[in-house]
């Protein structure tokens, strides 16, 4: 059965909006150097890479590991890509893990990233296949709709959105990577930004950023050899569903359920809320995340808004969400469901620093990609299962 | 290890012309043959490989996916490379034990766009991709620097891509190619008939673990070794004239007493370059099926040289054969599979 894998390294670069003093392969490297030195290790003494991005329109390069892979360390060894959509970062790690699970490799570094300054990501997703067509703009035009469903079935009021957009904006004031650093950020500056897909707000919405995020990972027997605490993977889910059939309820998606239930029942987790102590999602539009709380399990149906507005997903609350700010402060997306997966490692190692949730001993990461039908999730604790 | 073996393998009717049909379209009779001749409809894991920019949108994944019916919904994931290393994610997975079938399939339409300048697309982008360098020209210094270090001839070239086309002839998949003729180049010293043609097409592998093996198949073709490795990317910091990342998959995959080798060349002093790295004599039969030479789907071309291994397998001509994936330009990403008919589990 699965050998142990835990998270001993982690590395993240500053998220901006543009990183010009890096090439793709500098901003990679830099990530890559935080993560081993945290793992105590250098390049030789990694066996493979597993890399992730979104998609290659992203930055206009075709399979673009191939030319980054000596700045990756990969000479002479295996080189995974894999591409997952908004998921991939999750997907990546999740790989990566089943390399170690497996007992095929002892320590695998796994990066993920997105340098969206060198190109637009708004208008690669706005792109259709060749025989399709498409009014859609960026993902906020995909999105909007759904959430606007939300609302109507779950009777949330208006400001539900506004209230997470503060407390992760909140929250990203503590993490010293974060992209969105807003001080005294309120309900109010959040109501006067333009309203860009209803009932979208600009300040609702995640940015486009340059960065990277690194993992490594190893067997039990490398962990122990690790100079800091590792994280130990109790659980990885991955899930897909058809973008579009009659009846599919893209406003909680199955996959997502099912997902979080296979990740619960290998963790032993049968009430999330209680059972973790903090949870890193994927929320790229504020009001995923009381449609996330729902979709996850953390409370019945409709009643996901209700836990944003009471503030128990807030850093004092009782299941804080997105303590480092999550995806609305810091968007490389390539990257941004790893971090999702390392932040929520950094917690139950107690190497969150400022944005430490006290005595973590379990989070969630989480990532979702394309229409809301790619998931990836994992949850890691302090104790190796 | 696990024991892990391709118990079926579906390919497309690979095609050297736009067809007018959609990837989502090329890829569903391949995926309704595979689950038809499996008896499955679910599978433990499903992995595919495409690449983005064949289409020219983000996603090409995405739409593929509706092929599956993912209806409940599946697990499941991509790699942005040949399939064949979908097929690495899918073995990888299934050693860890807890599933035991696993779908893969990798497809592209290279008509639909240049393919030339999309691969300039996959070079270096600060340096080497606005330098406008194509495939075609890269390989063409390889084979040049491969002919001086080895004594090739243009002739001994042709002679390959003369004996892939006639194998490609026989097989009802791959695109019926004339003898080679004339002496024009493409890019010298390459002529048309030594690179690979366009081509669309998609395959499927459906992989299987232990006693489900044996169940799905009467003779599956176990996998005794599988391994990838990459070189860096600039052509000046690699001998073109050798594969070192195809000798070390090689090695690590276990590849010795290999009867039939399906090789992913794309151009025909690929394959002389691949025979050296991979330790094949004479007496190895070299790409039955026509190899890259007579079909070359990209995002599929290396899965189905599995697909082909396993097949002679299958069908109880060979025991012990070689499937092998390419990627990057001038070989720098290889992976090599080896399969066996012979299992003592």
């Amino acid at each position: 059965m699965a050998k142990s894998c835990a998270v001993i390294g982690i590395g993240q670069t500053q998220y901006k909006t543009k990183r010009l003093d890096v090439s793709m392969a500098g901003l990679l490297r830099e990530a890559a150097r935080r993560a081993l030195d945290d793992a105590g290790l250098t390049w030789k003494d990694i066996d493979a890479i597993v890399v992730g991005k979104a998609p290659d329109l992203f930055e206009g390069v075709v399979m673009p590991e191939l030319f980054l892979a000596d700045a990756l360390g990969a000479t002479g060894k295996p080189l995974l890509r894999v591409h997952t959509a908004g998921s991939v970062g999750g997907s990546t790690a999740i790989v990566a893990a089943n390399l170690i699970q497996s007992g095929v490799h002892e320590r695998v570094l796994t990066l993920a990233w997105e340098k969206q300054s060198e190109s637009n990501a708004t208008w690669a997703l706005t792109v259709n296949g060749p025989f399709t067509t498409s009014l859609v703009v960026g993902a906020g035009g995909y999105f909007a709709p759904h959430i606007r469903a939300y609302m109507r079935r779950s009777g949330a009021p208006d400001h539900i959105g506004t209230l997470v957009a503060v407390k992760d904006r909140q929250n990203a004031l503590r993490n010293p990577y974060a992209h969105l650093k807003i001080p005294g950020i309120s309900r109010e500056m959040v109501e006067s930004t333009p309203m860009l897909w209803e009932p979208i707000r600009y300040l609702e919405t995640c940015p486009s950023s340059d960065g990277a995020c690194a993992m490594v990972l190893a067997s039990e027997d490398a962990a122990k050899k690790a100079p800091n605490p590792p994280a130990w993977v109790h659980g990885t889910a991955m899930r897909s569903e058809p973008m579009q059939f009659a009846g599919r309820d893209s406003v909680s998606p199955q996959g997502g359920k099912d997902a979080a239930a296979d990740v619960y029942r290998q963790a032993g987790i049968t009430d999330p809320r209680r059972e973790l102590d903090c949870a890193e999602v994927y929320v790229p539009f504020s009001w995923y995340e009381p449609m996330w709380l729902e979709n996850l399990g953390f409370c019945g149906d409709s009643e996901g808004w209700k836990l944003t507005e009471a503030g128990a997903t807030a850093f004092d609350g009782d299941i804080p969400w997105n303590p480092s700010g999550g995806v609305l402060s810091s968007n490389p997306i390539g990257a941004s469901g790893m971090i999702r997966f390392a932040e929520a490692a950094l917690q139950v190692r107690g190497r969150a620093g400022e944005h430490q949730v006290d005595g973590a001993r379990r989070a969630l990461g989480h990532a979702y990609g394309g229409g809301a039908q790619f998931f990836a999730m994992w949850i890691v604790g302090s104790d190796k299962p | 290890m696990r024991d892990v073996a391709v118990v079926a393998f579906a390919q497309s009717h690979h095609s050297g012309e736009d067809q007018g049909i959609a990837e989502t379209e090329m890829v569903l009779p391949v995926i309704t043959e595979i689950k038809e001749r499996t008896g499955l409809s679910r599978f433990g894991f499903t992995c595919s490989g495409s690449c983005d920019y064949l289409q020219g949108a983000p996603f090409a994944f995405v739409s593929a996916l509706d092929t599956l019916g993912a209806w409940p919904p599946i697990s499941e994931s991509h790699v942005e490379m040949d399939g064949a290393w979908a097929l690495y994610e899918a073995w990888v997975k299934l050693q860890i034990g807890a599933i035991d079938t696993a779908l893969v399939y990798g497809f592209g339409k290279t008509s639909q766009g240049d393919l030339r300048a999309i691969m300039n697309q996959q070079l270096d982008p600060y340096t080497l991709a606005p330098l406008g360098v194509d495939q075609v020209s890269m390989a063409a210094m390889q084979a040049r620097a491969y002919m001086d270090r080895s004594g090739v001839k243009e002739d001994d070239l042709r002679a390959v891509a003369a004996r892939s086309r006639a194998s490609g002839r026989e097989n009802p998949f791959a695109l019926h190619l004339p003898d080679p003729e004339g002496d024009g180049y493409d890019v010298a010293p390459l002529h048309p008939c030594d690179v690979a043609p366009v081509t669309d097409g998609a395959a499927a592998i459906v992989l299987a673990a232990g006693d489900r093996a044996r169940e799905l198949c009467e003779r599956p073709a176990w996998i005794t070794g599988i391994d990838h490795r990459v070189e860096p990317h600039a052509l000046g910091v690699r001998d073109l004239t050798r594969s070192a990342s195809a000798r070390l998959a090689g090695e690590k995959a276990g590849a010795a007493g290999i009867e039939v080798a399906e090789l992913h060349a794309q151009f025909s002093h690929e394959e002389l370059i691949l025979r050296e790295a991979l330790g094949l004599d004479d007496g190895v039969s070299v790409n039955p099926s026509g190899g890259a030479l007579s079909a070359n789907p990209v995002m599929a071309a290396g899965l189905i040289r599995i697909g082909e291994a396993a097949s002679r397998i299958h069908d109880g001509t060979a025991s012990r054969t070689l499937g092998h994936a390419a990627s990057g330009p001038c070989l720098q990403q290889n992976l090599v599979c080896v399969l066996s008919g012979e299992n003592n589990g």
